[in-house]
């Protein structure tokens, strides 16, 4: 037994007592690797009596670190009660004294976004909108803030990427081809007062009459300028009706899309001599816009977003690979 | 939570322990130990190392507001955080390779939680004396002169652990520029409250819980036994040696008595106090303490040394057949380590490739898919790309960029004329850029084209290539 008191690891009981010292040591040593096993196993702790499939539960204390960390929770849960919303009741929940809400939070992010935004939209109001893309800085902010814009109000129609919907009737914003300019000015004014809209009395408007439906044209000088228009864009054509197709696009449609079909931006009139087709260049197409007529619409910005915002789309749609 | 009398208490409350001094070849090198690696600790902030102007001039530095990592020569960007990831596989394989080798060494001399503890150890052993007077202060009933000594102890400590949380914080910032906003209270509030958090963490982890940790709290002790096997050096007792163990009687040698006298020594240096005649346990962290404790003994009695010492579990059989001790080296020298060591320095290698590799220029070209292409107004087909370009120079630079394409195409930058680009220091350009195939070229007819765009620095020569593909009509 004197073994087992002296090797007791661990604090001042570990020293030899003085009794120890005095007393002849006896002669009992432990067997080696025998001293592992020298502590008593201790006694069987109660238990709860419950027993499922023969398996018993015992009654042991919860360790007490546990037990105060779980005080503690129920304090700190107390505290926050007392501090920040909690209970749910009918409309909305406690207030709590420190008068804090998530919503509160989001509205005071945006506020101090927004309030950092307001010194750029202001220098995009107050430059030039020819000059809005000699700033380096400037433009690097009118695209991010003209991108969010034109995600939100343009992508509908004219796609995520500006491509439009070829032939579709919805132009793209990407190629080099215009309907109504592509300066920055220009983008900037279809922008704000939007095109053949009944609401902006500043909106761009132009209206090609409907040749065949209205009886303007015979049938016979429709298929005539038709093939001419063809052959004005290089698409294979019926040479002899083309021909006689000239004369009748001189006298009806050259003054919108001029002699040469180029087109004329001041009043939208597209050019005819290229490759690219608001509605398709196809023989069909062409028949059937001379016939009808097409009339594309767009909605005034003006109103409905910031002059900042609608400088910003436009410097965006500017640098999209279009801008002239 | 009512306990009746007869349960036991499952969970014993904490007996403190108060290692007696040693000293001996082991202490000696935990001294040596403790030194340098606060040293590094203490010191590394402090390094000056000039990068020239507008850059940081802190040999180490974890820039986190600019995202920057800087070690002494090296600067490590974001993109380049395989670097770190490759540091910490080189962590993992060493730690694999000291554990096989030579077991609880990291817990033993190097782990922070052993290091601070022997700081607060020894200050422990200055203030108070012992460990038979700081036994007799712990029992003494609070007075005057006991919260006199625990006062001045504590706050001792309590000013090491605040040394050691402001350490730590100077690793983030401009070090001299910290240390004066702390000090004139104008610092940012993190500072402060990390500064806080360490100053509390060592304090308590160092002065009061310190044996705890290991043994409760620490995933450590219990991983390693995974990476162990008979040969890893471990510290135990020859008990074959030792046993049967008795008192030393003057003059008197019991033949029958084995070479432990029960005086206590290992038992009393052990920080972790336990007893390491009962067998390698969880508890131990195998500082060495206890065999220098012993060897002072058997010189004292005229024993041979080693009674406690590094042993594997292997050397039990061997030596108890009576062979002579195995080499320490034969232990540490085997394929386990071998391949260890293989490993861990290939990883270290490759980093090191890398890094003398890596270049300071960065280029990449992404296609703009929406819309796919563009068909202009004369047919010509024009696809559209975002390039961008990393300088990671501190000044600005100029590169010219090129397309080399197999078919007829032009190169064409958004809103700039010409192909000169000027990117600022340390800044990524983005730019926009097209490439334009002609109405019925090759390129505008058929699906794809593979081309390749270069960005070339006239003045260095320097070129960065990047393949990429054109779309044409047929798509």
């Amino acid at each position: 037994m004197v073994d087992e008191t002296d090797n007791t690891p661990k604090g001042a009981a570990g020293e030899p007592s003085p009794e120890n010292k005095v007393k002849p040591p006896e002669r009992q040593y432990p067997e080696p690797r025998k001293v592992l096993q020298r502590k008593a196993a201790p006694p069987e702790p109660a238990k709860t009596g419950h027993v499922w499939d023969g398996i018993e539960e015992y009654d042991n204390p919860m360790p007490r670190w546990w037990l105060w960390t779980f005080y503690i929770c129920i304090i700190w849960a107390v505290i926050y009660m007392i501090l920040y919303p909690a209970w749910p009741l009918v409309s909305q929940a406690t207030p709590g004294i420190l008068g804090h809400s998530t919503r509160g939070d989001v509205a005071r992010e945006i506020e101090s976004f927004e309030a950092r935004n307001e010194v750029w939209f202001q220098r995009l109001v107050e430059t030039e909108v020819a000059a809005l893309r000699d700033d380096v800085e400037l433009e690097r902010f009118a695209v991010r803030a003209g991108g969010a814009v034109f995600a939100a109000q343009c992508s509908q129609c004219h796609g995520s990427g500006g491509g439009g919907v070829q032939a579709g009737g919805f132009p793209s914003l990407v190629d080099d081809d215009w309907l109504w300019g592509g300066t920055l000015e220009d983008i900037h004014l279809t922008i704000a007062h939007g095109i053949r809209n009944e609401t902006d009395p500043m909106a761009r408007w132009s209206e090609m009459p409907a040749f065949g439906r209205d009886g303007i044209l015979e049938d016979e000088e429709i298929d005539q300028v038709v093939e001419y228009v063809l052959a004005m864009s290089g698409q294979d054509h019926d040479a002899a009706l083309a021909e006689a197709g000239a004369e009748v696009f001189e006298w009806n449609c050259a003054a919108c899309h001029m002699e040469d079909g180029s087109g004329n931006m001041d009043l939208g009139a597209p050019a005819l001599n290229n490759q690219v087709w608001l509605y398709g260049g196809d023989r069909e197409t062409i028949r059937h816009t001379v016939v009808y007529s097409r009339f594309g619409v767009m909605p005034a910005f003006a109103g409905r977003l910031r002059e900042a915002e609608i400088r910003a789309v436009a410097v965006y749609v500017h640098q999209l690979g279009g801008g002239q | 939570m009512s306990t009746t009398p007869e349960t036991p208490q499952l969970y014993a409350a904490r007996e403190p322990v108060f290692p007696r001094r040693v000293s001996g070849r082991f202490r000696n090198l935990k001294w040596w130990l403790v030194a340098v690696m606060l040293g590094i600790y203490y010191i590394t902030p402090w390094i000056r190392w000039d990068r020239g102007p507008n850059m940081p001039d802190q040999a180490v530095l974890v820039d986190l507001a600019n995202r920057r990592f800087f070690f002494f020569f090296v600067e490590i960007w974001p993109h380049e955080f395989y670097f770190v990831a490759g540091l910490l596989i080189m962590a993992g394989l060493g730690l694999f390779l000291f554990t096989s080798a030579l077991g609880r060494v990291w817990c033993g001399y190097a782990c922070p939680q052993t290091v601070w503890t022997d700081l607060f150890i020894q200050t422990e052993r200055w203030i108070e004396g012992d460990r038979n007077a700081r036994v007799r202060n712990w029992q003494a009933p609070w007075g005057f002169r006991k919260g006199r000594i625990y006062l001045t102890k504590w706050t001792v400590w309590l000013l090491i652990a605040l040394a050691t949380g402001g350490a730590w914080v100077f690793y983030f910032t401009d070090a001299p520029t910290l240390l004066r906003d702390l000090i004139a209270f104008q610092a940012h509030p993190v500072a402060y409250t990390t500064i806080g958090i360490l100053t509390a963490t060592t304090f308590l982890f160092g002065g009061f819980f310190r044996e705890q940790v290991c043994i409760y709290a620490c995933p450590w002790p219990r991983i390693q036994a995974a990476m162990m096997d008979e040969d890893t050096l471990t510290i135990a007792y020859r008990d074959w040696r030792g046993e049967p163990r008795g008192k030393l009687k003057k003059g008197r040698l019991d033949p029958e008595q084995g070479d432990c006298i029960d005086c206590m020594a290992c038992v009393n240096v052990c920080p972790m106090g336990i007893d390491i005649r009962d067998g390698q346990q969880l508890a131990c962290i195998t500082c060495g303490l206890c065999i220098d404790a012993c060897d002072e003994v058997m010189d004292r009695i005229g024993k041979p040394r080693g009674l406690i010492g590094y042993l594997a579990l292997s050397d039990e059989l061997h030596e108890k057949q009576g062979k002579p001790p195995i080499s320490v080296w034969r232990h540490v020298f085997r394929p386990r380590t071998v391949l260890y060591s293989v490993l861990w320095g290939g990883v270290g290698i490759g980093l090191i490739v890398l890094l003398l590799m890596r270049t300071d220029l960065d280029m990449s070209v992404a296609q703009v898919r929406n819309p796919l292409y563009v068909t202009l107004s004369d047919g010509s087909v024009r696809n559209a790309y975002e390039v961008r370009i990393r300088n990671m120079h501190h000044e600005p630079r100029e590169f010219t960029l090129a397309l080399e394409a197999p078919v007829p195409m032009a190169l064409d930058l958004e809103g700039i004329d010409g192909f000169t680009v000027t990117i600022a220091p340390d800044e990524m350009l983005n730019q926009r850029l097209y490439l334009v195939a002609p109405a019925d070229s090759p390129a505008a007819t058929t699906q794809r084209t593979d081309v390749t765009l270069r960005a070339t620095e006239p003045e260095s020569g320097q070129v960065v290539a990047v393949e990429t593909l054109f779309n044409g009509r047929e798509n």
